[in-house]
């Protein structure tokens, strides 16, 4: 609460109607699109609890559409989304849906990109436009967007956070936030690494070859 | 870095450094994000531009909500001005105008500054900016109150909250009502003193006020509390710019907002469960736009 900014009270400039289901839905459709890293083919959106209710009436489907286009928060075309989506050449559906125990405003994510690779996405907008990623493709996350995140798949054996700390460490990439989270002793972990610093290809190169790692992703912040 | 989590603190720091109230919140935000003062003046500047572009636009342009509820009663109170079929005046009819057009400009997924909020996002513009052009004041100088407004929003939200979620309307249009209401005594040149005055007032006058959107929508009633927020944020002002004190302290106010807003059931908060979103008239709206608004098929269990 210290660090609250002036911007935070009077800002930020966005689409309306609300920060929480206009924005923080076209946040997450940004983040979406930053995992998946890719030209997107098809993508069902699955909205839950308050999203649910009032989606159409708080412009959360046009504003998830126009944040996988890349639109920001405060881009007039998003009340536009659905037009630019067909002629950026994705399709998209909405279904309504009831996700247990989870934020009144989430929604799931399954996303289709053009080498038909599918990305599972369970993200919540919990207020002010802040939103965090809960759920990629089955494992726990918590992604904010704040970051560079670092997401690995990997083999959960000794040594290997060590292997990847020490290649942070060699190019001063200083770490902010760390979490390790693993389904089975042994079998595959993943690892979220929150970076202050930008990291480079070589760099996620040089991660990608550490013995073990199965896969990595890179997630750039939110603007 | 100089900070402040009371409105006495932000008073007691200009004092000490003989800085106006405005440099005191542009020195902690220069501080805080390592710019210049250019940068966040232009900051600033970029979001008085927005607010001023929203009024017109809600003005000028058929506004309409995505759920057809609302929209156009901005130019109603325009067009009774301009008529001079109006009670209080030409300047009390533009601020209710230009309050309800960023109002509804939002509700029709405008572009808007959220102030603290997007659900209350009218009355800071929709007042201060039409008495500041009212009265010919620059740009710097709403600049400058705009930093105060903000200031007191900042006090607020360490002290309380600006969420109606967590406090209620109270906690939005209530904390936007007694930001605008600080901005204006600012912004006419009253004393530290009546800048907290009229802070206090406007927060007291809204204090319970709760949140119940009708289908959960920030639009019935929102963008009417919004006009009422600027009707009292204005008549906060002009209380506190004649001379009237708060007996009870800007501080106390915001604890006791805090405290009203937690003693609030979750029926009265956002959730759309009790007030006037649970009236007859307002459960039919409900179940209408639900059966236009929802993809036919049935509930996915995922």
């Amino acid at each position: 609460m210290d660090n609250l900014s002036a911007f935070d009270i009077i800002g930020p400039v966005m689409i309306g109607p609300s920060s929480s289901h206009t924005a923080g839905a076209c946040r997450i459709g940004n983040l979406a699109k930053e995992i998946v890293d890719n030209k997107l083919k098809d993508i069902k959106i699955y909205f839950h609890g308050s999203f649910k209710e009032t989606y159409r009436g708080h412009g959360t489907d046009k504003a998830i559409i126009g944040g996988l286009l890349g639109l920001k928060t405060d881009d007039s075309k998003i009340k536009n989304s659905f037009e630019l989506a067909e002629e950026e050449g994705f399709s998209f559906e909405f279904f309504p849906v009831d996700l247990d125990d989870v934020h009144p405003n989430t929604m799931k994510l399954k996303i289709i990109d053009q080498d038909n690779i599918k990305t599972t996405i369970v993200a919540s907008s919990i207020g002010g436009g802040n939103i965090i990623v809960t759920e990629l493709n089955g494992t726990e996350v918590k992604l904010k967007g704040e970051y560079y995140t670092l997401i690995t798949f990997h083999n959960d054996q000794p040594g290997l956070i060590a292997k990847i700390s020490e290649i942070l460490q060699i190019y001063n990439l200083n770490i902010a936030e760390m979490e390790v989270l693993r389904k089975q002793k042994g079998k595959q972990a993943t690892a979220i690494i929150n970076l202050d610093q930008k990291v480079e290809k070589n760099i996620l190169q040089l991660l990608k070859d550490i013995p073990g790692i199965q896969s990595l992703k890179l997630v750039k912040p939110l603007v | 870095m100089e900070d402040f989590h009371k409105i006495e603190e932000l008073i007691e720091i200009a004092e000490k450094n003989d800085i106006s109230l405005a440099q005191v919140v542009i020195n902690r935000e220069i501080d805080l994000t390592e710019k210049s003062e250019k940068e966040v003046r232009d900051k600033m500047r970029y979001s008085l531009q927005v607010m001023r572009e929203s009024i017109d636009k809600g003005l000028k342009e058929d506004v309409k909500s995505m759920s057809g509820l609302t929209g156009g009663d901005a130019k109603k109170i325009e067009k009774a001005r301009k008529e001079g079929k109006n009670i209080t005046g030409d300047l009390f009819s533009r601020i209710l105008a230009n309050t309800l057009a960023v109002s509804e400009l939002n509700a029709a997924m405008g572009k808007i500054v959220a102030c603290p909020t997007a659900g209350s996002c009218g009355i800071l513009p929709g007042s201060l900016i039409t008495v500041a052009d009212e009265n010919d004041f620059t740009e710097e100088e709403i600049i400058d109150a705009l930093f105060v407004a903000s200031g007191i929003g900042v006090v607020i939200a360490k002290q309380a909250s600006v969420s109606g979620a967590a406090g209620g309307c109270q906690a939005e249009c209530g904390s936007a009502s007694s930001m605008t209401a600080a901005a204006i005594t600012y912004l006419m040149g009253g004393s530290h003193e009546e800048v907290a005055a009229a802070a206090a007032i406007a927060l007291k006058n809204l204090l319970g006020l709760v949140c119940d959107p009708v289908a959960g929508l920030v639009e019935v009633p929102c963008i009417k509390r919004n006009a009422a927020g600027s009707s009292n944020a204005v008549t906060a002002a002009e209380m506190a710019l004649a001379g009237v004190k708060s007996v009870i302290p800007a501080d106390e106010v915001i604890v006791a907002m805090k405290k009203v807003g937690d003693a609030l059931p979750d029926s009265l908060k956002e959730t759309s469960l009790a007030g006037l979103a649970a009236t007859p008239t307002a459960c039919k709206i409900k179940e209408e736009l639900l059966q236009n608004f929802l993809t036919p098929v049935e509930m996915q269990k995922l």
